[in-house]
């Protein structure tokens, strides 16, 4: 069997504003002292003039992307999923999302597989944060060929995005030839009939694993890509849970707030279905090597297979 | 125009501020009042704006980053013709588009929406990277608030400003001495506000912001500086042309009485036929 072809998709963000700023002169990039790990910098030696490093200040930093937005500049402004999220909250809420303003925020080292900088950089509530902001689209793409794609898609469209990368590397599952992104858009991998797996990020491609796992018990599991959080595909998880009748959410965040929750709000309130959250619950997770802190946190394929296993007992 | 003209216009403007703030029943007339005579000058004498026009892409930019006092900012906008004056008693009220704080969708002539004290210093100076970067021509002004200066963001914002050497930027400081919880200097001082700047980089300018020729010459002289931003420091009356609200940390954020109402607008009226005799 050949090795499958693993990228970071911090590393397909890098490569796709590099192409961007090719394809688009209005685009300029920010970043916050962190060009090398957030892959800016790849921009950054392709267009010195329109890359601008604002240090350690990221809260600045993201007011000034949406003061170069209302000039009709398109600001890609990155960071850590900690601070950008985080630390700089209120002024994406405030300055970014208030004014509606086209400011697209490139969130790198989201989750767990931050891996040994461990809990203070690991962020698990990022999803939950951004989702709250009105008007906020929320993109978490499972692999290189979606990572790139919904970069290009996040420029073109008119409004704060934000768009969440690892940085681990992953494996490749979509087909470049066949693969088409929409905002908005889920995507379903795997056809079943006993449960739904809805799956985000780095998580999808342990779905896929854990679903091949519950075929070889007679269970068939369909699962469902959503690297949309925000606006959510309500119709494909609707649809895929009226025929299924079981929901197991999973995602490299807390089961608080995140994907899990997105798709429980729309359930409970459409179509009631038992729903099995799978993510880091409610807890700091700690230092080590990322894939094996995805084994004890049981986010990698054999442990979503057990805890769907278990959950379904 | 003249400094005449500018302190009838700015007196007009201060009879805006505090019938906003009467009839929202709530708002923030002292910081406005003190920064009545720089709205004053940027929207009638400085900016180069378009009431007719107001996202016209060559215009200077105006940030409000004490967002707070936007009674004295729809005022001036007002006043110069960028809404109906009418719209200033629609303050604070459902469906008004005079929110509480800056809104730019709604409001003609807005450059930011802000409110958050020290974002709007950072938007600013996004704006004025933006014209280096693409080579625009417009300037950009923010004005701040001396409690305002607490905020870290702001020193972000200065530090970044000069290292990329904005000269297109123009930051206010609006030294009325008071905030909140009292002066300044009891909250948590912000002084020597001058040195600071210096220190970050900027070129300082020291004015009294009630003085029309002061104003005129401080925002010249930073049309004139190359290579770095500049700050005009300007020390000011909180409450200023009200006599009970000058000075007075209390009206920082409260509206007036039907009774006060009455009194505020005979001191500006007198003040206005003061001016007209002249």
């Amino acid at each position: 069997m050949s090795e499958v072809k693993k990228i970071a998709t911090r590393e397909s963000y890098g490569n796709a504003l590099k192409e961007l700023g090719a394809e688009n002169p209005n685009v300029i990039v920010l970043d916050a002292d962190l060009a090398g790990a957030t892959k800016t910098g790849v921009f950054k030696k392709a267009f010195p003039d329109r890359f601008f490093d604002c240090g350690i200040a990221e809260s600045n930093m993201m007011a000034i992307a949406a003061g170069i937005a209302t000039t009709g500049k398109i600001p890609f402004c990155s960071t850590f999923a900690m601070f950008a999220a985080g630390r700089a909250y209120e002024q994406v809420r405030n300055a970014v999302g208030y004014p509606h303003l086209n400011v697209k925020i490139g969130a790198t080292h989201a989750g767990i597989s931050v891996g040994e900088d461990g809990a203070t950089h690991q962020c698990n509530e990022d999803i939950a944060l951004m989702r709250t902001i009105p008007g906020m689209v929320v993109i978490c793409p499972a692999d290189d060929v979606e990572a790139r794609a919904a970069v290009k898609a996040a420029a073109e469209y008119e409004g704060p995005v934000y768009l969440r990368f690892g940085r681990l590397a992953v494996p490749v599952i979509n087909d470049e030839a066949t693969y088409k992104f929409e905002i908005g858009k889920g995507i379903t991998l795997r056809e079943g009939t006993d449960l739904t797996i809805v799956a985000t990020g780095l998580c999808v491609n342990s779905a896929l694993e854990a679903a091949e796992k519950l075929a070889a018990i007679g269970v068939s599991a369909e699962v469902i890509n959503i690297h949309t959080i925000k606006p959510l595909d309500e119709e494909l998880v609707l649809a895929s849970a009226k025929k299924t009748g079981k929901v197991v959410t999973v995602e490299e965040h807390s089961v608080i707030g995140g994907l899990g929750s997105a798709v429980c709000d729309v359930l409970s309130e459409k179509l009631p279905t038992p729903v099995k959250k799978i993510g880091v619950y409610d807890t700091y997770c700690e230092s080590g090597p990322a894939v094996k802190l995805l084994e004890k946190y049981k986010l990698d394929g054999n442990g979503v297979y057990e805890q769907i296993k278990d959950w379904m007992k | 125009m003249t400094n005449l003209e500018l302190q009838k216009i700015a007196n007009e403007v201060r009879k805006d501020i505090v019938t906003e703030v009467h009839s929202a029943k709530s708002g923030h007339p002292g910081g406005s009042l003190s920064a009545a005579d720089v709205f004053t000058y940027l929207y009638f004498e400085e900016l180069n704006i378009d009431p007719k026009d107001p996202k016209k892409p060559d215009r200077d930019r105006f940030v409000l980053s004490k967002g707070h006092t936007a009674p004295g900012l729809y005022a001036a906008l007002a006043e110069r013709g960028f809404f109906p004056k009418e719209d200033l008693t629609t303050l604070r009220q459902i469906g008004s588009h005079l929110q509480g704080h800056p809104c730019m969708q709604h409001t003609p002539g807005l450059d930011m929406s802000s409110g958050s004290l020290g974002q709007g210093i950072s938007a600013a100076v996004g704006m004025a990277l933006s014209a280096k970067v693409f080579g625009d021509s417009y300037r950009v002004y923010t004005l701040l608030g001396d409690g305002e200066l607490q905020e870290g963001e702001v020193w972000e914002a200065s530090m970044f400003a000069s290292a990329k050497k904005l000269d297109n930027l123009c930051a206010i400081v609006d030294n009325n001495n008071l905030q909140i919880d009292g002066t300044i200097e009891e909250v948590n001082s912000p002084y020597p506000i001058d040195e600071k700047f210096k220190a970050f980089g900027f070129h300082v300018i020291n004015v009294d912001g009630h003085d029309f020729d002061q104003l005129r010459a401080a925002f010249a002289e930073a049309k004139t500086v190359k290579g770095q931003p500049t700050v005009i420091i300007m020390k000011t009356i909180k409450g200023k042309g009200v006599s009970f609200m000058e000075n007075n940390a209390a009206w920082h954020g409260s509206a007036p009485n039907d009774e006060q109402y009455a009194v505020a607008m005979a001191d500006l009226e007198k003040a206005g036929e003061a001016l007209c005799q002249k």
